[in-house]
């Protein structure tokens, strides 16, 4: 079934890649879209079982993919919008789709992997992809953002397989050499912990490029800057929970060999500086597209110390990083109706936003409440949760610096927010604004309001999604 | 003899910490690139002729081969400047490649596994970090690029001490090596040098905060 699905996107991107025609081409992304939805409910109805020998559709995979799916749609459309707006020539209108379908495949073909080298490879199909997106623009701040993205993201995927290669020699006191994690889990109590330290170190740094942590971020902050803003959303919610897939199915390895405590404290040491560098960059970014790449830093931050934390933050990480991909990837689409007013991404020249286009101020408040986890946000569950985890742990200490760092963070993020809302812009001159129409925003307020449901009154079947992809973590 | 050959390895690093010209790292690595081949040769008793055929077109023809004659063209063509400016002295360079060698060799005495040939251990790390410390103190952009080269080939011995057992590995490692080097290098082909003329990495600083 992943080989049929594979074979098929691959198909629509080589076939993407070489047509120049307009309606064939948007023709082509809608035969994706219905492909995507297919595949994804085609992985729900055959849920827990292994695909093609190297994929399982488990509850992780499964959440996970159906959250892509969502996504997809509303990037999908906006890139169109966005395409018709800046009058694209036909090769990099093909080229941005083909990439785009690319990316939305590998990350769904890396969500459902079972085997971490499988991981790592369809990890390297979205470097790829990515760069394509992200050199879209053709110019010397894209070449620079492009440029750093694959340079960061090759040494990453480099230190990805030096993990493996470490892992693998773990495995071989174990003797056995399937790299699945299935097996890894099976054999967690004979392998051999220097290695598998090693392997550990190597493999978080390595996926923390795709999830955004301390040491790796700075790559995606310049890639969901200079990428289109659909692309962008993309790159800034679904990618980075590739990274997280990345690191969780291996942690769950650790997590059941005496190693978990010095994992915990690696995992809770890097969210924490996570957390710590975001509040620094948050309170002095001017750059708008920046600072909802920021705060994706901190709230991978704030998912990872719920990983480190345990009990009950296990839970809440899961149901955060999902709520957060639906937040933070409708801010992303907003962003280029405001851009399409101002011109601009600097914050001090972007202002009055209510008075040109109400709905889409609408969605940034919104989206600014959803995002800073106040009620009746979604977030503030999970953030609350895990919260709770950290006080469970007996962290009290971290959890009063986290806390105040998160208050830094909201003044920062309010404050920008705010100015664009309500104060004037400088040197804008508003004689003759651009309309945009308000159902450009309404894939934006059905995300978010996904996000206050999911959070609010999860349904039955996504809570029990959730407790079967923590089931086997130490309780 | 592999470890003479090794040893031979981790003695180019060393010259490529004092080396000053740009050709000079082109050599290293096409040397580098040799080396290799000849410790795949050795270490990999049972090898069948496809896996030989693919490791000698890695390490002889791509390592020693395409990617020097390529940065050589692009030295040419860019028109960039042959020293390599690096921000620290090179007797600093040496001391640190030195403590990085040292440091190394410590670590793995203190691992006690019959699985592994300690001094492919020690080759393969020292060479991984010499790389990350090549990049961060050369200030040209191509130097990056040879600082990830010199990486690779650190992965590549790793995947060797362990590719008796998991070939599969080895095979991995190459198409990694190839896929991100043909991306780097394809970028920096058609299009850093094109529009940022003699590249430094002071140019590549215009994303900003603010």
């Amino acid at each position: 079934m992943v080989i049929t699905y594979l074979a098929g996107s691959v198909a629509v991107v080589l076939s993407l890649f070489f047509s120049r025609n307009k309606q064939f081409v948007y023709s082509l992304l809608s035969l994706f879209l219905v492909w995507q939805i297919w595949f994804t409910f085609q992985v729900c109805t055959h849920a827990g079982i292994t695909d093609s020998e190297y994929f399982t559709f488990d509850s992780l995979g499964i959440l996970l993919l159906v959250t892509l799916s969502i996504i997809a749609i509303p990037a999908a459309i906006h890139s169109y919008i966005y395409i018709e707006n800046h009058a694209e020539t036909p090769r990099s209108r093909s080229i941005y789709l083909a990439a785009l379908i690319l990316l939305i495949m590998a990350i769904s073909a890396g969500y459902l992997s079972n085997h971490i080298a499988v991981t790592w490879i369809f990890t390297e199909i979205t470097t790829l992809s990515a760069s394509a997106l992200i050199y879209h623009h053709r110019n010397k701040l894209a070449l620079e953002g492009t440029w750093k993205y694959v340079f960061i993201c090759a040494i990453s995927i480099t230190f990805i397989f030096i993990g493996i290669l470490f892992l693998s020699l773990a495995l071989q006191h174990a003797g056995s050499d399937n790299l699945s994690f299935s097996n890894l889990l099976a054999k967690s109590q004979e392998l051999n912990p220097v290695w598998l330290q090693m392997a550990f170190l190597f493999i978080f740094t390595g996926f923390t490029a795709k999830l955004g942590l301390v040491p790796m971020f700075t790559a995606g902050i310049d890639a969901k800057d200079t990428a289109p803003a659909p692309a962008g959303a993309l790159l800034a919610s679904v990618l980075m929970n590739l990274g997280f897939v990345g690191i969780f199915r291996f942690y769950i390895v650790i997590a059941n060999t005496p190693l978990l405590h010095w994992a915990k404290l690696v995992v809770g040491t890097a969210a924490f500086l996570s957390l710590f560098v975001a509040t620094v960059y948050m309170l002095k970014v001017k750059n708008i597209k920046r600072m909802f790449a920021y705060s994706g830093i901190e709230h991978m931050g704030i998912v990872m110390l719920g990983i480190a934390a345990g009990g009950i933050g296990y839970y809440a990480a899961i149901l955060h990083i999902i709520l957060h991909a639906f937040v933070k990837s409708s801010l992303f689409f907003q962003y280029n109706q405001l851009y399409r007013v101002f011109q601009n991404k600097s914050i001090t020249h972007i202002g009055n936003y209510f008075k040109y286009n109400t709905t889409g101020a609408m969605v940034l408040l919104l989206g600014f409440i959803s995002s800073a986890a106040m009620p009746p946000s979604g977030l503030f569950v999970s953030e609350f949760l895990i919260f709770k985890s950290l006080f469970d742990a007996k962290q009290i200490l971290l959890l009063i610096v986290v806390l105040l760092l998160l208050t830094m963070i909201i003044w920062a993020f309010g404050k920008n927010i705010f100015k664009v809302l309500f104060l004037p812009a400088e040197g804008f001159d508003d004689s003759n604004v651009v309309r945009t129409s308000p159902w450009e925003s309404l894939s934006q307020f059905l995300l978010l309001a996904a996000a206050v449901y999911l959070g609010l009154n999860p349904p039955v079947e996504f809570v029990q999604l959730i407790k079967d992809s923590i089931i086997l973590l130490p309780h | 003899m592999i470890h003479v050959l090794l040893i031979i390895f981790i003695i180019t690093l060393f010259y490529m910490a004092i080396a000053n010209r740009l050709m000079t790292y082109i050599k290293v690595l096409a040397l580098q690139g040799v080396l290799l081949f000849f410790v795949v040769f050795i270490q990999l008793s049972e090898i069948n002729p496809v896996n030989l055929a693919l490791i000698l077109l890695e390490t002889i023809v791509f390592k020693s081969l395409a990617v020097p004659i390529f940065l050589s063209y692009l030295l040419k063509r860019n028109n960039i400047t042959r020293e390599a400016e690096p921000f620290l002295p090179n007797f600093v360079s040496l001391v640190i490649t030195t403590s990085i060698v040292v440091v190394n060799i410590l670590i793995a005495t203190m691992i006690k596994d019959d699985h592994l040939d300690k001094i492919f251990f020690v080759v393969a790390l020292s060479t991984l970090f010499f790389g990350l410390y090549l990049i961060a103190t050369r200030r040209k952009i191509i130097t990056h690029v040879m600082g990830y080269m010199v990486i690779e080939n650190g992965v590549f011995v790793l995947s060797l001490a362990i590719g008796n057992e998991m070939p599969i590995l080895v095979n991995l490692g190459i198409m990694l090596d190839i896929f991100a080097s043909v991306l780097i290098l394809g970028i920096f082909m058609n299009k850093i040098g094109d529009v940022f003329k003699d590249v430094d990495v002071d140019q590549l600083s215009n994303l900003k905060d603010y």
